[in-house]
Formats: C-alpha cells, structure tokens, sequence
C-alpha cells in the first residue's frame, strides 16, 4: 500500500494537454508517470468533449443534410433512429482512440498511474490506492468541468451537463439549453436533430457572447428555424422537478410562456477549473480569483519545479491551447527557451454552419481601440457554396491598414473549421493580404472565399461586382 | 463635469514614468498649470501640471506606480465637489485608453500637459515590439535561443518580415559590433538562481533602468582604452584650502575649467564620432556632465559653457545642481546636451578606475583620492600628495599619444594652480 514511485516528471491528468506533456517528456528521455482519475488517457476531450460531441454532431449534420436533399430532388422518409446505435457511434470512437493513447503510453514506458491524485508535499503526489508518487518536476493538467449553478442542484437526472447529455439516454420531446454558449449550441442542435424540441435561453442580448456578431447572424437565422425559441436577455429563475417534467420560470423580455415544463434541460453556463481538491496549498500553489493557476510565458508555476497546463492554467479552456502548451513545458523541463508565444489561438463552434474565428476579432479590435481594415466575401460569390446550396457563409479578414498583414480571420459557413488552419498560418507567419491572394487555391472550393477576401483588400475579387467609378 | 486627465508624453522615448510625488489630495482645488504630481522619466524628474481648474475627484496613481503615457492619473472635476467614493489609489496595470469607462474627455486629451518646450507627442503606434513583428514561429523561437529581441532585427522581407537569415545576420553584426550594432543584444537567458538559494527579486528603478541603458549602449559601441597618471596637488591644495572666503571650491570645480581650457586645446576630446557618414563632429560649445552620487542612483547633471564661466562661478552652480541632483529636482535639460563627463570617486577613496565613456561623448576624466606618497621633488625624496586621474577616451577618434598628452596636460595644470588663473 505504501508504494513508493519514484519519477523524474509526474504529469497531474492525462487529457490533451497532459498526455502530450507526457508524451514529449518522455520521447526527450525523461522517466514520466502519468497520473490520471480515468481508466485510460483522453480526458474531458476524448471521453465526454470534443470527440463524443463532434461524432454525434456528425450523425445530426446527416439527418440535416438528407432533408435539404429534397431541394435537390432527392427525397428521403421521417429518419428513424436508434439512439443505441447513436450513442454505440461515439463510444466506439471513444474507446478505439483511448485504447490507441494506451498503447502509445506503453510504447514510451510510461507509468500510467490510475487514481485519484493530490499533492502532499511540493514533491510528492498521493494517488488513491496507488500509493505515493515522488517527483523532481510536475505538471498540472487536471483540466475543468462543468459549471453547475445552485439553483440546478436537484436530484434527478433531468437536469443535464454536457458530460449527462452526451449519455443521450433518450430524446426528450421538450428539451432545455440554459446558456447560449458555443456547447449549448452544439448539442441543442444535435437533440433538435434528433428530434427534440429545443429551447435555448440565453442571459446577454445575442447566442455565442464574444463571437463578432456578423459571424453570428447566419448561424442564429439557421437555428431560429431549427430550434423552437430561443430566448435573449433572458435568465432561468427558478427549474423545478414536478411529475411532468422539469418546469421553468423564465425571465426574458420575448418569454410568452412564462413556467414552461420540459422533459430536460441542458445546463452549460460554462466551465470551471478543476482546481479545487488537488491539494495545491501542500505544493506552495495558490490560485488566482478565478481559481486558475498562475503561470508564466514556460507555464511554470510560483513553484519553480511546477508547472500547469491547460484549463487549469486560464482562458481560453480549449484541448489544442492544452496540448500545445503541455509541450511548452515538457521543453521547459528540459531546459529549452520555449515560451508560449502564439499570437493566434483558433475557436471553432461545430454547429451547422460552423462558425470559426483567430486572431484579433472585431470586438477586440473595437474595445483596445486597434485599427484595422476589415474585408468580407460573402460565400454569395463562391461557386462551391453554391453547389451545396449553402451561400449563407462569409469569410472576413482584419488586417492591419498600413501594412496589410493579416491581424484576425472570421469564417461562418459549412466547414469554416476546416478552414481555420489557413488563417492560422498566416498569422503566425506574419502573411499579408497580398501573400493570400497571391497562393493559388484550388477550384472549386470554399478555401477560395479567404483569397477572393484578401484580394479585396487590394484591388478587386474575381468574384464580387465591380465598384462604381 | 468630472474631466479624467491621461498623462502626456514628457518626454521623447519615455512611455513609462514612475511616480516620485502626488502634489493634491481628494478635494484639493487646483488651478490651470498647477503641479499634480512629480514623476521620474528616465533621470528626469518633470511635474506634471493640472490641464484645467477645478476639484481633484479622484487619484488614480499613487507613488511608486508606473505610469503609461496615456493613462488615466487624476479625476478632475470643473465645478463639483469630491465624489463621495473616491478610490485614494489604484494599481496601475497598464489599463488600455478603452477599458476605462468613466468620462474620458478630448480636451484633456489633445492639450499638452507640460512646457511645449518638453512635451512632445511620441507616436506609440509605431513602437515595435516582438508580438507585432512580423516573423514566423520557428524565426521566433531562434531568435530566443541567440537572445537576440526581435524588434531589434532589421527585416529584409515585404514589410520588415524578418527570416531566419535576418537572425543570422544580425548576429554576425553584433559580433562585430561595427556601427552600433551592438545596441540589439538581448542577454540569454539567466540560470535559476533560486534552484541555488534563496534570492530576492526586485524591479529596477527608473534611473537604474536608464542608467544600465546607457551604460551598455557606450560599452557596446565605444572601443575604450584608459589613460592613468599622477599628479601632484600638494601645492594645489594648500592654494585651495587658502581660499577660506566664498563657495566651496572643490576639486572638481577645478578640474571642471581645466577640462574645459584643454578642451579648447585638444578639439577632439570634445567631437562625436559619425560612422554613417565617416566624420568626426567637432563641438564648439563646452558643456560637462558631472557624475553626482545619490541615494537613487547616479545622475548625470551636466553645466553649460564651462569655458566662459568662472572657477567661483563653477563652483556656486556645482554646489547647487548636485543638490537638486539629489532632491530629484533636475529637469531633462539639466541632464543633456553633454560633450564631457568629470566622474570624482576622491571623496569614497580608490587608486584608480576605468570610466566609461558617456556616448555620444568621447571622452571621460575620472578622479580618485588623493594621497601622501614618497616622491623625488626637487632632488629629494619628499612626501607629496599625489592625486590619480584616469581618462578612459574613444580609442576610433582619439589616439594614445593624445590622451597621455591631454592627461599630462591636466596633472600640469593642477600642479600648478596659477596657470589656471590665467583662464579663470
């Protein structure tokens, strides 16, 4: 029981951020253990986040998409679904891609230590069954969960996170989404999909608070006709468990049905660090009034030989923002001057469109009072869009006025994600406007949209009327 | 109607100034022009006045802050009372001009806060910094690793963008240190001492800051050689200590006239070097820094037209700038315009040092104590009080032969205190 294992650097949770710490640590020849509460590495990402949610989204995106082939003469029935199949769908992905993480730990002579782990001393980590884990150099990468207001506290499993709803355990006829953030938004418009009738409450005047509102636009004209309402400005006061479902009391200035009773509701209000029961004062840690983990450019911690990643470390919480500083600091470890110094982070929200943005947005630029010259293609203009039917995209660039180097890029449409890692070069390699129009890309596709953008900045796009003399 | 006042660019190249003094309280009525508080750009120390009249509201800034030009220091309102919760001060963590809600005004904003003659408007859109540079990530990280800033590096490519051949380069450069280029040199990283022992970390002071700027900015443009030599003051001082009867007379008012009749004599001792255009600038004023110790760091006042001033003269406006070089009371003229430097460490002790040259100056003159030593004087060996001089020169416009001439030149005219009657 009192084992003791010895290590040169322990890794605190094994999600994107902490395997890929691991995994770098290890492959420049550091002995790693990896400490993780789960059966197999993956974390919030892999096992209830981004890749359960994207496979679902997947089977929504496909039920969407069969009944827009009526517009193109192809006529499909009332899909019928087997949400066993559905959730089996993201299971298997889940479990295929844990088992690959397992074995890419193996090969590295990892020490996946499984259990719950807490600090004891700035070198020791205790870990639940396991026994005591001594290491010269850490990482914190215990990542966030979902944030639960009080007044959602009931007991009953009506009451959802995205952890509950991704468990799909039916397909509730009245489903409430507490929050209009880019999670409510993505699993709302899987179960309205699927067949729910989704409402959408959000507290501040528009879906998606941050995201430029012109990115906004076409995705809320879409689920306005998707969702059943969606409701601005508006708070839930009050949910109770009665014998018919969940009633709600909404406060909203458009609220017509004012104590409405659903079947279940989605809560996802945000998230918070896991920061609380690490048992970081016994480290030397102390937290931030946001219960982050201070951390510098290495992402080291007040205590040198500690460092944290991730979630835990602050904003955005975002799995490639993790895995790409865990391997700042795994560099770090080693002694190398890598620094997180990115001057892009991508945000992408998977609904249908997508919507995509990097760099400086528009809101940004506003608030710090930065000038920028901002250029739009509307996807009115990409003949690829039109081939799909969906013109409603816009591809947007900020770019700096004197030089016309690309600042931030916004893409709404389908498959703006996809489209992201363009702009995300540009910024990072300092390109210009000029040097996106002056790639050649290829035809017909929706990447076209961002040259046709940057050529604006210039002169004139193939694609867009003239102006007026 | 509540007017928030932004500080205004003091100074050229200062965009943060320290805090020395808040001159007003919370309910003070202050007027046009009226000093709010006192600040340290660079070594200067500048007041900063009221843009208009009326009652101090709210202090944003307290002393010790840094202070960003542009931001919001003081509330003042034109004709109303102090509001009932006025924050007394607020940490300055460089608020951007955006994030500050309450009523910014224009006027404030577009009126310079100092004496036309200091102020002058620093366009901070163009200050480049390595998170607006344009380079790509793996350019970055190179220039990391070779500890050079990357807003330093000229870039070749469209726009400045700088490659990794940019990198290189510049290295080579500051290798060779040719014209300045040495000024873009970034130190790697340091060890972690704590990992040692305990350490304490402090932030440099204003002065610190600009003095270390300085210094390395001479050090890694000025090739130095240093010229020693004695001389005897023996009969010097007991001229000088005759002299009961008005100001005191320092050796370094001495020293500052025979600087200044040797300059005259040696031209080049008082030139700049240009490398851009392979001249030399003569300079036909003489104007002497004086190194002045104080409990904030060395400070640098320099006197004007030492030639045409008397040794009375010299030693009055010595006395009184060192003592407002150590109330912090000098203003950025009082710190420029220098063509020489006099350093004297006689008062602390020491046989000698090696000075460095205050650039854009070529030379600097630096004094230790001096002391009773067995010398040969007239065909006897006599105790004489021997004095140290150390002139550390430019070695790219002054030759050898010349600073042991000037040095010798000097201890002559120490030595022999009626020749400098002459040009007193």
């Amino acid at each position: 029981m009192a084992q003791v294992i010895e290590t040169q650097v322990a890794v605190l949770g094994a999600g994107p951020g902490g395997y890929a710490a691991a995994f770098l640590a290890a492959d420049l020849g550091k002995k790693v253990a990896l400490i993780e509460a789960g059966p197999k590495p993956g974390g919030t990402c892999l096992n209830v986040g981004c890749i359960p949610s994207k496979a679902v989204l997947h089977v929504a995106k496909l039920i969407q998409d069969a009944k827009e082939a009526a517009h193109f003469g192809v006529k499909f029935g009332d899909p019928k679904i087997d949400i066993n199949l559905v959730r089996g769908h993201w299971q298997n992905v889940v479990s295929t891609l844990s088992t690959n993480l397992g074995r890419l730990c193996d090969a590295r002579k990892i020490n996946f230590v499984q259990g719950i782990g807490k600090f004891t001393s700035p070198n020791t980590i205790e870990v639940e069954g396991k026994g005591t884990v001594k290491f010269e150099q850490c990482i914190i990468a215990t990542g966030s969960s979902p944030a639960k207001p009080p007044s959602f506290n009931l007991p009953t499993d009506r009451i959802m996170d995205s952890t509950g709803a991704l468990k799909l355990q039916d397909i509730p006829g009245k489903l409430l989404v507490v929050g209009g953030g880019y999670i409510g938004l993505e699993l709302g418009f899987v179960y309205a999909s699927l067949g729910s009738k989704v409402t959408v409450v959000e507290m501040t005047d528009g879906l998606l608070p941050g995201a430029d509102r012109d990115l906004v636009v076409p995705l809320n004209r879409r689920l306005e006709s998707i969702f059943h309402k969606i409701y601005l400005k508006t708070k839930v006061a009050k949910v109770e468990d009665t014998s018919k479902g969940i009633k709600a009391t909404l406060e909203g200035p458009e609220v017509t049905e004012k104590e409405p009773v659903f079947d279940r509701v989605l809560v996802s209000v945000g998230r918070r660090p896991n920061t609380g029961n690490l048992g970081l004062d016994k480290a030397g840690i102390t937290l931030d009034a946001k219960g982050f983990i201070p951390v510098d450019e290495q992402r080291r911690t007040q205590v040198p030989h500690i460092y944290a990643i991730g979630d835990v470390a602050g904003e955005p919480m975002l799995a490639h923002k993790a895995s790409y500083e865990g391997k700042i600091a795994a560099e770090a470890i080693l002694g190398e001057p890598s620094v997180y110094d990115v001057r892009a982070v991508p945000a992408v929200v998977f609904t249908d469109p997508e919507i995509a943005w990097c760099g400086l947005t528009e809101n940004e630029a506003n608030a710090r009072g930065i000038e920028v010259k901002r250029v739009r293609f509307p996807w009115a203009g990409s003949g690829r869009a039109m081939t799909r039917k969906r013109t409603e995209g816009l591809t947007k660039l900020l770019v700096d006025p004197k030089t016309e180097r690309i600042l931030g890029v916004g893409i709404v449409g389908v498959d703006a994600g996809e489209m992201i890692g363009e702009a995300m070069l540009a910024i990072e390699m300092g390109a210009s406007a000029r040097d996106l129009a002056m790639t050649m890309h290829a035809h017909p596709t929706l990447s076209e949209t961002i040259a046709e953008a940057a050529e604006s900045v210039f002169g004139h796009p193939t694609h867009a009327m003239p102006k007026k003399a | 109607m509540a007017t928030e006042v932004k500080l205004q660019a003091l100074k050229e190249n200062v965009e943060v100034v320290e805090v020395n003094a808040v001159k007003v309280s919370v309910g003070d009525t202050v007027t046009a022009g009226q000093a709010l508080m006192e600040v340290q750009a660079d070594k200067a120390a500048l007041e900063v006045p009221a843009p208009s009249a009326g009652v101090i509201s709210q202090i944003l800034v307290k002393t010790g802050d840094s202070v960003k030009i542009g931001q919001s220091i003081f509330v003042i309102d034109a004709n109303g009372s102090p509001s009932a919760a006025a924050p007394a001060a607020k940490p300055a963590s460089a608020p951007t001009a955006a994030a500050k809600p309450s009523a910014p005004v224009p006027v404030a904003a577009s009126k310079p806060a100092v004496t036309p003659a200091v102020a002058q408007t620093i366009a901070l859109a163009t200050h480049q910094d390595d998170k607006i540079t344009p380079a790509s990530p793996v350019v970055r990280r190179m220039a990391r690793e070779l500890g050079v800033e990357l807003s330093m590096v000229p870039g070749t490519g469209r726009h400045g963008r700088i490659s990794e051949e940019d990198i290189r380069a510049f290295v080579q450069n500051r290798g060779a240190g040719a014209n300045g280029g040495g000024t873009g040199i970034s130190v790697p990283a340091l060890p972690r001492f704590e990992d040692i022992g305990p350490v304490e970390k402090q932030p440099m002071s204003a002065i610190r800051k600009a003095t270390a700027r300085q210094m390395n900015l001479s050090w890694s443009i000025v090739p130095h050689v240093t010229q020693n030599d004695l001389v005897d003051i023996t009969d010097f001082e007991n001229f000088r200590r005759s002299e009961s009867k008005g100001p005191k007379f320092t050796i370094t008012a001495f020293a500052l006239k025979a600087a200044a009749v040797l300059l005259q004599e040696f031209p080049v001792f008082n030139s700049s070097v240009d490398m851009q255009n392979n001249s030399i600038i003569y300079k036909k004023y003489y104007n002497i820094g004086v190194a002045v110790d104080t409990e904030n760091g060395l400070l640098v006042p320099v006197i004007r037209d030492v030639d045409k001033k008397s040794i009375a003269e010299l030693a009055v406006e010595l006395t009184s700038i060192a003592e407002r070089a150590r109330q912090r009371k000098l203003d950025s003229k009082d710190l420029s315009g220098g063509t020489f430097t006099i350093t004297n460490l006689g008062g602390i002790g020491g046989t000698g040092f090696t000075p460095i040259v205050n650039y854009p100056e070529v030379a600097i003159l630096g004094i230790s104590r001096g002391r009773l030593e067995p010398v040969v004087y007239k065909g006897e060996i006599t105790p004489r009080l021997m004095m140290p001089l150390s002139l550390s020169y430019d070695h790219r416009v002054i030759d050898g032969a010349a600073a042991a001439r000037f040095t010798r030149r000097l201890a002559e005219m120490l030595e022999n205190p009626y020749q400098l009657l002459i040009h007193a």
